[in-house]
This record gives C-alpha cells, sequence and structure tokens, in this order.
C-alpha cells in the first residue's frame, strides 16, 4: 500500500493550511472557474498578465488539501513565466501526477506532489487549478476535470 | 449482536486487508457487499442452466424461464406487493424512475401539472422530473428539509395543491439517513389525485417495505443496494395502472404479435421488458431476497439501529466532527463532517486505515446546497458490520484529524 506520508507531504499540508496566493488578481486579464464534480470543489483562477509574462495569478474556491496545496504552489511557480511556459510546466506537472514522467524538468516545488500517482483518484484535485488556469489562459470560461 | 460473526462470514468480499489493515467497510448505501448464497446462485445459473427465457421449449430454457420467474415471485413477496406482475425488471432504481417518467408521466403531463419531489433526493430522483418537465411543460417543487434532515411536512402539504400530478419522494435518504413518513405522504398525495412514486432504494434491505401498506403507485428499487447484484432493480407499479401505460421500449418478448402494419403488446409485465434482460442478475436477486428473508427485518432493523445510535456516540465524541441531518427516524447512514479536514482528505485517510465511506456530494447536491456544504463524509451501515467497525472509523477519523487538523 502506498504510503499516505508521500501524498501528505509537509509542504503541502502547510500551503492547504495557510495558502499564500488564495484571493482574487487585481486586477485581472483574465479569469477560469473549474468544478470537479466528483467531490463538489470549485476553484476561481485569477491572472493578471504583463505583454505574455504572468505578474500574478490568485486562486479561491472550497478544495481538499491537494487541491489546495496544488492552487498555491501553481500560483508560486508560475509568477514570472510566461504563458508558453507555463503550458509547458502543466504538461509535464500532469506527467508527474499520473506516473508518465518525472520532477527533473519541473519547478523544484512542484515535486512534492509526486506522491498522487500513487493515488489515482486524487490526480483530479491535484490538477484541477492548473486545468483552470490553461483555460483561463487560453480565454475559456468554465472547465471541468471530468 | 450474536450471530454478527455468522452474518459476516458470509459475505466473502468482506475477509481482506486493505494494506495490513482489515477491511471496515461502511460503504452500505452505495452498494452492499454480496452474501456468499447470491453469489453461487449467479454461478450455478451459469454453470448449469445458462438459456434465453420466454422462448426456447428445450430444457435449459425452461430451468432459466423459471428461475427468472421466481425471483420475480420472490420479490413481490419481499415487497408485498398483490401479485408478481407488478414487479417489473430493470436495470436499477434509476431506470426504474425514468420508465415511470417517461412511459406513466410524460404522456398525461401538460403545461399547468404540477410534480412534487423533495429536496433530500438523489439525482436520480430529480433529473427524470426535469427531463420530463422540459417535454410536456409542467414544473417542478420542492418541498423543504428541516434542520435536522427531516422533511417539512408543512412545506411538503402548502405545495400539494390539485395542480399536483404526481409527487416523488425518497422513502430514505442517501445522503442523509432520513425515513420518510411514506404511508402518510402517499395518502396526502391521493386526497388531491396526485400519483405517488417512491424511490425505495435505500430502504428494502435495511427497513421493511411493503406495497399493501404504504399505497404507493410506483416503488423504485435498486438490486445491488440489498445484496443482489448490480445491472438488476425492480419497479413496483400497481396492476390497473401499468395496464394503463404504453411500453416505454420496443424490442423482442414485449410484444404478443407484430406485423408491419400492427404490433400487439404483451402483457403486464413483459410490455416493460423489451430484449433479453438480465436474467443472471434476477436470480441473484431472487437469491438476495432470500437471504433477507431468512435473517429478518426484525433483527435487521435492531442491529441497525443500535449500530447507528452508537456510530453517532463515537463520532460525536471527537471535537471537530458534526453529524449532518442526524434526524430521528434515520436509517444507518451517519454523514458529518471534520473540522479543518476536507472530506475527500478524510477518504484517503481513511481508506489508508482500511475503512471504506463514501465522500463529496453523494449525489444529491440540492441537498448538500441545503446545508451550506460542498461535501459531506458519509458512514453507511448494513447488517455485517459490528460495534468494532464502528471503533476503527473513530479512531480513523481521530487519525485525519492528527494529520491535517
Amino acid at each position: 500500500m502506498s504510503d499516505l506520508r508521500e501524498l501528505y507531504l509537509e509542504m503541502v499540508t502547510d500551503h492547504a493550511k495557510n495558502p499564500r496566493h488564495r484571493g482574487k488578481a487585481d486586477p485581472y486579464d483574465c479569469i477560469g472557474t473549474g468544478n470537479n464534480p466528483v467531490c463538489g470543489d470549485k476553484v476561481v483562477v485569477t491572472v493578471q498578465l504583463h505583454n505574455r509574462t504572468i505578474e500574478s495569478v490568485k486562486f479561491d474556491g472550497e478544495g481538499c488539501a491537494i487541491s489546495t496545496a496544488s492552487a498555491d504552489l501553481m500560483a508560486e511557480v508560475l509568477i514570472g513565466k510566461s504563458v508558453e511556459e507555463a503550458k509547458k510546466i502543466f504538461k509535464g506537472f500532469h506527467e508527474l501526477v499520473t506516473g508518465e514522467g518525472t520532477s527533473d524538468n519541473l519547478p523544484n516545488k512542484l515535486a512534492v506532489f509526486s506522491g498522487v500517482r500513487e493515488f489515482p483518484m486524487r490526480v483530479k484535485c491535484a490538477t484541477l487549478a492548473w486545468h483552470t488556469v490553461i483555460a483561463a489562459l487560453d480565454g475559456v470560461e468554465d472547465v471541468t476535470t471530468e | 449482536m450474536s450471530n454478527t460473526q455468522i452474518i459476516a462470514d458470509s459475505f466473502p468480499a468482506l475477509h481482506q486487508t486493505i494494506g495490513d489493515k482489515r477491511l471496515v467497510y461502511l460503504d452500505s448505501a452505495a452498494t452492499t457487499q454480496k452474501p456468499q448464497c447470491v453469489i453461487d446462485a449467479i454461478t450455478s445459473y451459469y454453470e448449469h442452466d445458462n438459456a434465453n427465457i420466454h422462448r426456447g421449449v428445450h430444457t435449459l430454457s425452461m430451468r432459466a424461464t423459471k428461475a427468472y420467474e421466481n425471483a420475480r415471485q420472490s420479490v413481490a413477496s419481499l415487497l408485498q406487493a398483490s401479485r408478481k406482475e407488478e414487479i417489473i425488471f430493470v436495470r436499477g432504481a434509476t431506470e426504474a424512475i425514468n420508465l415511470v417518467a417517461q412511459a406513466f408521466a410524460r404522456p398525461i403531463l401538460s403545461v399547468g401539472d404540477e410534480i412534487l419531489i423533495t429536496e433530500m433526493e438523489h439525482h436520480s430522483n430529480i433529473v427524470p422530473w426535469q427531463l420530463v418537465c422540459e417535454q410536456t411543460g409542467a414544473s417542478l417543487k420542492v418541498a423543504k428539509v428541516n434542520d435536522d434532515g427531516s422533511l417539512n411536512i408543512d412545506s411538503f402539504k402548502e405545495l400539494l395543491t390539485k395542480d399536483t400530478t404526481i409527487v416523488a419522494f425518497a422513502h430514505v435518504s442517501n445522503a442523509i439517513g432520513t425515513i420518510n413518513p411514506i404511508r402518510e405522504m402517499c395518502a396526502l398525495a391521493r386526497e388531491v389525485g396526485a400519483i405517488s412514486v417512491v424511490d425505495g432504494a435505500q430502504a428494502v434491505g435495511h427497513i421493511p417495505v411493503s406495497m399493501s401498506d404504504v399505497d404507493c403507485d410506483f416503488y423504485a428499487t435498486s438490486g445491488h443496494k440489498m445484496f443482489g447484484p448490480t445491472g438488476i432493480g425492480c419497479l413496483y407499479g400497481k396492476h390497473a395502472l401499468l395496464e394503463e401505460m404504453e411500453p416505454w421500449q420496443g424490442g423482442g418478448d414485449m410484444i404478443l404479435s407484430v406485423s408491419f402494419e400492427e404490433t400487439t403488446w404483451n402483457n403486464v409485465p413483459f410490455k416493460f421488458e423489451a430484449g433479453t434482460p438480465n436474467i443472471a442478475g434476477a436470480i441473484g436477486l431472487g437469491a438476495a431476497v432470500k437471504w433477507i428473508e431468512s435473517f429478518g427485518y426484525d433483527a435487521m432493523v435492531q442491529h441497525e439501529q443500535e449500530l447507528l445510535a452508537y456510530g453517532r456516540d463515537v463520532l460525536q465524541s471527537i471535537e471537530g466532527v458534526t453529524l449532518i441531518g442526524a434526524s430521528e427516524h434515520n436509517a444507518g447512514v451517519i454523514a458529518f463532517t471534520v473540522a479543518g479536514v476536507h472530506p475527500h482528505d478524510v477518504g484517503t485517510i481513511l481508506d489508508h486505515e482500511g475503512v471504506a465511506i463514501r465522500t463529496g456530494n453523494h449525489c444529491a447536491e440540492p441537498l448538500m446546497r441545503r446545508f451550506n456544504l460542498s461535501a459531506t463524509c458519509r458512514a453507511s451501515i448494513s447488517v455485517y458490520n459490528t460495534s468494532k467497525d464502528l471503533d476503527h472509523l473513530g479512531s480513523a477519523v481521530q487519525e485525519a484529524i492528527r494529520m491535517l487538523g
């Protein structure tokens, strides 16, 4: 049986309890709403851009520890990145949590989500904010992890 | 609870470990585990009697037909229907409700007609009615739920008018376990000339259900929630109503004669069972009914009520745990939240302790909104559970609080 401690690493529980990027980017250039119908979670992500560079990312909504920590750390690593870089990081992150890739080429902090691969039911939690931010950047309003 | 171990022994899937922890199965409201006799009945059918029904003149077909029809008789007896033709085999309660919505309600509804449901319904007793409202112009009314999770009967009475054509409600709430006063509700519906449809998915296999006592018009059940296999369930319908109704699916077995000019429908219940049905499923369900009867509803109710009270005590003694909708008349369903720990995380941590519960909105989003929640944890009890199972639940919840609370 996979180890729970691999899923709930200290950094994950810390960001879940004390998120640094909760709220609304003011002003924001794009916004996205993500729903996870499995657990009823909802997240709203707002992004402030300067040219094609992400200046600020904020998220709001109800979520489990994994989805909250993932949203918060996502915001942290995306600040200062270009839209294209953001999409590339998401691709790598998705591969990481589904067990198709490693954290080698990802921002260091995202490695804490390596444990998610052992919990397939939680992949949607870890990727909800990411799907939402990418949709926001693409100008799509609503996404779902279904 | 002296024979508890004997009961648990007859459910093979309960005897396993999750990691290094004994499995504690508290998700019977999602689906019950299956006793060995049900598994054996299905295996034996496929090993010895497998054939199509109602048509072959050969021995296997006759055996399969007999077993299938015996299962119908068993269900009719369990539900105390007045005749076995009142039992239609369907895939489950969802299909049963959709059948009523499309084959009974749709042809008679029009603009101005009302369908009354309650706030505590499962999506399967909301969406089929929304669909038929869209198709006919009828409108949907929703009776309120009290803070303790019981139905607000005043709200129900108030919304029941001469315009009410259909009243549909759960016998037992899947999300919080409330047992509704269905006999009274059916009588109230009759007073205004409305047809009653009861979603009994969470009742059969837990509390006695009698069609002759309740006097409802339709009653929907799911086999897999009453120790039977998945993919089989029943719709009970009053014979006179079933006779009036047109079929809802066309195909083999539901006709008496077919020509390109005219087709004559078969008799009730075959009119509603187009195509080769889930024969093995029905036979498995028949075995499940026998199992329920051999256990007896008195012992079942007593055992589950004792465990419900015990489980509520265990959880309430933990700081940070809040019970949701714990009404006085409740089946063995305990809905709860844990302060500071999202239900989804509770579910994962409990699974790690070997404890299987359901987390989420339980296909009852409107009820979750009623309680200002997006999700809850739900532990649901069946005859095979023990007080030890609920002790494990308590310590696993404490572990979740220790980790994330």
